[in-house]
């Protein structure tokens, strides 16, 4: 099986780092991966998104046009990808940013307030993985157990304090009820 | 070997040079390849190695023509414009006989062009480039794993043949991450007699030079080392085969091209086209002799390459021009959809049955 998953967002949301997490864990648990970033003027401020692809055999091209699962974290991401996913597919919606509803009919769709929910709990950069934890419950491409392993792989140690907060984060999406 | 990390593509090509002995980087900052003067930077300072960010591409390229003079293995990593500028360095390197690596992290042209992923120095790479009857040896990884293999594989075959080696990857390579494992063997060892390191007062000194103002030795020099190219075009071209075994049609595409390429292979074999890929890994030498026998076997040949048809011109060469070849591409920094590729094949496949 192959999966294919674009995050979108602003530069400074966490895309890339969401995207890797993802990748690590995916990796982690024996799935060949791929993680190929938006690059260049983009990532300063303007809009950023990531391809992942995580299969069971080799990856082909690493560029995802359709997505069976989008993580839009504002709206120019969800007007941009919402006709890209693939029928069927997963699109999660950051619905404290973003005020309008998906409009396809063929795919399932996830509202999540991230940003309002990373605000109170006072992890106010932490949306992106709230969002992972959500995507993680519903999609099951990957396991929630060992996530530690895999956030490991992705702070770096000198921010070891921050394990703590993107594992909170993480369980805050993955119990996150509509 | 080790265990399998996450990996940019550009980092590999940092790590595994550092693996493969080199101590010497020079180079000049261009998106997207920064990457490797930033790793270069952290890494080389904590190993007794050179970190050098130069005042220009011209300079980086003539530090590294030094360093390679004096024999240890060096390198230098830029993007399409900036390689354009060391042209004049390299063709002196080559004229010297000097094993050097240069990385090429391809963006879009011609002039300063783009910053996303192109091909299109196809011609510069292996075509010469510089100035003069010359080659380099150049390789194209086609994932993060073999920016790690190949960057190592060019310092060995530099060395090995004393001639520059370049690896030509492109702007999504560069970027994108992959699990990579990276060796734990030391580099090889490759005896360089003719280096320029002192001769403590034992020897005669060694010369590097390019400059032959007599021609009759210039001429010399020239079929001495053509003869070195003709072994290099026998023993050392590389290329992967997919599903060509019984393939009707064939698709070639290097770099990120073949990865589409690969997709749109499989999508193309599921409605029953019988088609398959070369995937040329060395670009020079190119893979001639299994072009050769692809001729006979295949009707049509598909180029997929992220220019405006620069590849397709040595299909046609080593096909002898026995059977079509058509061209599909994107260019200025576009990629083509793996949808585009498989359209491509079905319409060959459609016009040459």
């Amino acid at each position: 099986m192959t999966t294919q998953i674009l995050i979108a967002g602003f530069g400074g949301q966490g895309v890339l780092f969401a995207g890797k997490f993802i990748a690590y864990k995916g990796l982690l648990e024996q799935k060949e991966v791929s993680w190929l970033p938006s690059y260049g003027p983009e990532m300063r401020g303007g809009t950023a998104n990531c391809s992942i692809i995580l299969s069971d055999d080799p990856v082909g091209s690493p560029i995802v046009s359709n997505p069976d699962v989008l993580i839009a974290m504002n709206l120019p991401s969800l007007d941009k990808y919402e006709n890209a996913a693939v029928a069927g597919g997963s699109i999660f919606v950051d619905s404290t940013l973003i005020g309008r509803k998906v409009e396809r009919t063929d795919v399932k769709t996830f509202y999540i307030p991230a940003t309002k929910m990373a605000n109170d709990a006072g992890i106010p950069t932490l949306a992106n993985m709230i969002m992972m934890g959500k995507m993680i419950k519903e999609t099951g491409i990957v396991n929630f157990g060992d996530i530690t392993d895999a956030l490991k792989k992705v702070v770096s140690a000198k921010r070891a304090n921050l394990l703590d907060l993107n594992i909170k984060a993480l369980e805050a999406g993955y119990n996150y009820q509509d | 070997m080790a265990e399998k990390v996450l990996m940019k593509g550009n980092e590999a090509i940092a790590e595994a040079a550092i693996k493969a002995g080199c101590r010497h980087y020079f180079g000049y900052p261009i998106t997207p390849q920064t990457e490797i003067a930033a790793y270069m930077a952290k890494r080389m300072p904590k190993i007794g190695g050179t970190f050098l960010q130069a005042e220009s591409e011209v300079a980086a390229i003539n530090m590294v023509y030094g360093v390679a003079g004096a024999g240890f293995r060096v390198m230098t990593s830029s993007s399409s414009p900036g390689v354009s500028l060391k042209q004049e360095g390299i063709s002196y390197i080559a004229g010297a006989d000097l094993p050097a690596l240069i990385v090429n992290v391809q963006r879009g042209g011609p002039g300063l062009g783009g910053i996303q992923p192109s091909q299109s120095d196809y011609f510069q790479a292996t075509k010469g480039g510089g100035h003069g009857d010359y080659h380099l040896i150049v390789l194209a990884p086609a994932s993060v794993q073999e920016m790690a293999d190949l960057t190592i594989k060019a310092f060995d075959l530099a060395d090995q043949y004393r001639v520059p080696a370049m690896l030509l990857a492109d702007g999504t390579m560069g970027q994108m991450m992959e699990p990579v494992e990276l060796p734990d063997l030391p580099p090889a060892e490759i005896e360089k007699p003719w280096a320029v390191r002192g001769t403590k007062g034992e020897r005669k000194h060694n010369i590097i030079n390019s400059l032959y103002l007599d021609p009759e030795l210039l001429e010399k020099t020239n079929f001495e080392r053509f003869e070195k190219y003709k072994v290099i075009e026998e023993k050392e071209a590389m290329y992967e085969s997919f599903m060509m075994e019984d393939a009707e049609y064939c698709v070639v595409a290097f770099g990120i091209a073949a990865r589409v390429s690969k997709n749109a292979v499989v999508a193309a074999r599921k409605k029953g086209i019988k088609v398959g890929l070369i995937r040329p890994i060395t670009l020079w030498p190119f893979p001639k002799k299994v072009m050769a026998e692809a001729a006979e076997q295949c009707k049509a040949f598909l180029s997929v390459e992220l220019s405006m048809g620069q590849m397709i011109e040595d299909i046609k060469l080593h096909t002898g021009c026995k059977k079509p070849v058509e061209l599909c591409c994107r260019t200025g920094g576009m990629i083509p959809a793996p949808e585009q590729v498989l359209g491509s094949i079905e319409k060959l496949a459609k016009e040459n049955q």
